[in-house]
């Protein structure tokens, strides 16, 4: 079979665009995605989205983007897995393209949080979770990762800034990453002065909600234009695992089990261990998910993914980076759109087109999505191909 | 806005009503038909006591559409004597601060308030301090 390839990728800025609607953000990212291919056309597209039927009271994405984007005519749906949700399409698009019968695939995470305030916004992201036992007893998703957060502080004696690591890292990192909604470094002092969100989780361990899109463009390896122009990367390994939708009914609610299982699977299929990739990309919308997911992946004993916030490990020159173009915390947080950010940013490292933020020698990535507390989990493993 | 749903629910917010199943005895709340533990069928009614302790908590300041009211509010996730974890408010808590281990039981409360001029008062369970044992 054929490799898939990521032909193309584009990006809008991460932030809040109240003079651009959903549909221009994402023609905006489409046709960066198809110039960047070298004039790819895609012959279908995936969109992944979780929240334009209640916050922008659009529905049928699919139709109104291949419309918008001039490309009336060939295939096009949206899929819908929470904050996984363009992850997800990804896999989709990659299916769709390894089985044949697409040739182009273009997948597009389109996520527009900025036209409704912030309380509904809340609400509606909580939509993610068991609406009927979670949501309805006034849950948000900042608060139950509070609540993880707070057991599993109390549970492994974790220090009181034991994960700040894990955001300041992410900050230093999006301060070369020009689409990134926040593009400075944080002192730890102004880490440890942030105002409280929801205990022990401050200002700095929430990712901040943003509009954003970014899109892929998928193709053949055979089906590449002649003189493609950049080096090639490849969807080595993909899989989407799913858990409880509601936290309170896992066994261990500090085990992020889907997390481990889609890392295993996709790992297997590329053929390699975790502990061989480059840089890892993880879904660090809240500090503790950066230690629940290392956890997970098995770079750590369970208890100990803390750990490696201290001493630089996940730096861009450290062991593991992570978050290297700012992760959800300083690129932002756009909803369902975050997994193509993740992934575009993973073929930029690959490409070696990550500016100040290029970790050395970058030839495979891992790349995961979560859809809340990992009740979904989408991981891929993209590598540099010959 | 969405009756049916509410009076769908009302044995589980008012009553704690979940599960048990005949299989292997597992006590499931909220129901799910589908026994978790053992893959049978679990369809016999069960009443919790409404007993239990904290396992987690939190504070919610900025609280999610219809919750604005009753902001600040204390968040948790109750572990039920019976084995069930589940997601509630703290109540009634006065000047004691909540604490992981904390034993609580269920009362009724507001749960949310109406959000608009078609909206329903929403009430359900929430957990208080347990009232403490005569010895
Ligand atoms: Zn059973």
């Amino acid at each position: 079979m054929s490799k898939v390839i990521i032909a193309g990728i584009g990006q809008t800025p991460v932030n809040e665009q109240w003079d651009v609607s959903l549909r221009e953000l994402g023609l905006q990212a489409i046709e960066a995605a198809m110039q960047d291919a070298g004039g790819l056309r895609p012959t279908a597209l995936y969109v992944g989205n979780m929240l334009a039927g209640t916050l922008s009271r659009q529905a049928h994405l699919g139709a109104l983007l291949a419309d918008f984007a001039g490309l009336i005519g060939i295939e096009a749906a949206t899929i819908e897995a929470a904050g996984a949700s363009a992850a997800m399409a990804l896999r989709v698009g990659m299916l769709a393209v390894a089985s044949g019968q697409v040739d182009a695939a273009l997948v597009l995470g389109v996520e527009k949080l900025s036209d409704q305030v912030p309380a509904q916004v809340e609400s509606a992201l909580a939509m993610g979770s068991d609406t009927d036992y979670e949501a309805e007893q006034g849950l948000t998703l900042t608060a139950q990762a509070a609540m993880i957060a707070q057991r599993y502080m109390h549970e492994y004696k974790v220090p009181e800034y034991g994960l700040a690591g894990f955001p300041l890292t992410a900050h230093a990192n999006g301060a070369h990453n020009p689409n990134a909604m926040f593009r400075k470094a944080v002192k730890p002092e102004t880490y440890a002065k942030a105002g409280m969100v929801s205990a022990p989780l401050n200002m700095f361990d929430v990712a901040p909600n943003a509009d954003g899109a970014a899109a892929l463009l998928l193709t053949r390896a055979d089906l590449l234009p002649s003189g493609f122009p950049h080096p090639l990367v490849e969807i080595a390994g993909s899989s989407a695992v799913t858990d409880t939708l509601a936290l309170h009914d896992r066994p261990d609610p500090l085990t992020f089990n889907a997390a481990r299982l889609s890392v295993e699977r996709a790992c297997a299929q590329a053929g390699i261990l975790p502990k061989d990739v480059d840089l890892f990309e993880l879904f660090d919308a809240f500090s503790i998910y950066s230690a629940l997911s290392l956890e997970a992946a098995g770079f750590s004993p369970k208890g100990e993914g803390w750990k490696w916030a201290q001493d630089g490990a996940i730096s861009l020159t450290g062991e593991l980076p992570i978050s290297t173009l700012g992760g959800l915390k300083a690129r932002g947080f756009p909803g369902g759109a975050t997994g193509a950010y993740q992934a575009v940013e993973a073929v930029l490292q690959l490409r070696g087109q990550a500016g100040g933020a290029q970790v050395k020698n970058a030839k495979t990535a891992l790349v995961q999505s979560l859809g809340g507390p990992a009740s979904t989990a989408v991981t891929h493993v993209l590598r540099i191909t010959g | 806005m969405d009756i049916p749903r509410h009076w769908r629910l009302k044995k589980q917010r008012y009553a704690l009503v979940g599960e048990v199943c005949e299989h292997c005895d597992a006590k499931l709340f909220p129901p799910r038909d589908i026994c978790p533990e053992c893959g049978e069928e679990a369809k016999t009614l069960f009443q919790f006591s409404g007993k239990g302790e904290v396992y987690s908590y939190t504070a919610v300041y900025e609280a999610p559409e219809g919750y604005a009211e009753q902001a600040p509010y204390t968040l948790a996730m109750v572990k039920l004597d019976e084995g069930p974890l589940i997601t509630a408010q703290l109540t009634d808590l006065g000047a004691q601060k909540p604490a992981i281990g904390m034993p609580v039981e269920m009362v009724t409360r507001l749960l949310r308030s109406a959000t608009d001029e078609r909206g329903m008062l929403i009430y359900g369970y929430k957990f208080r301090p347990a009232v403490a044992q005569v010895a």
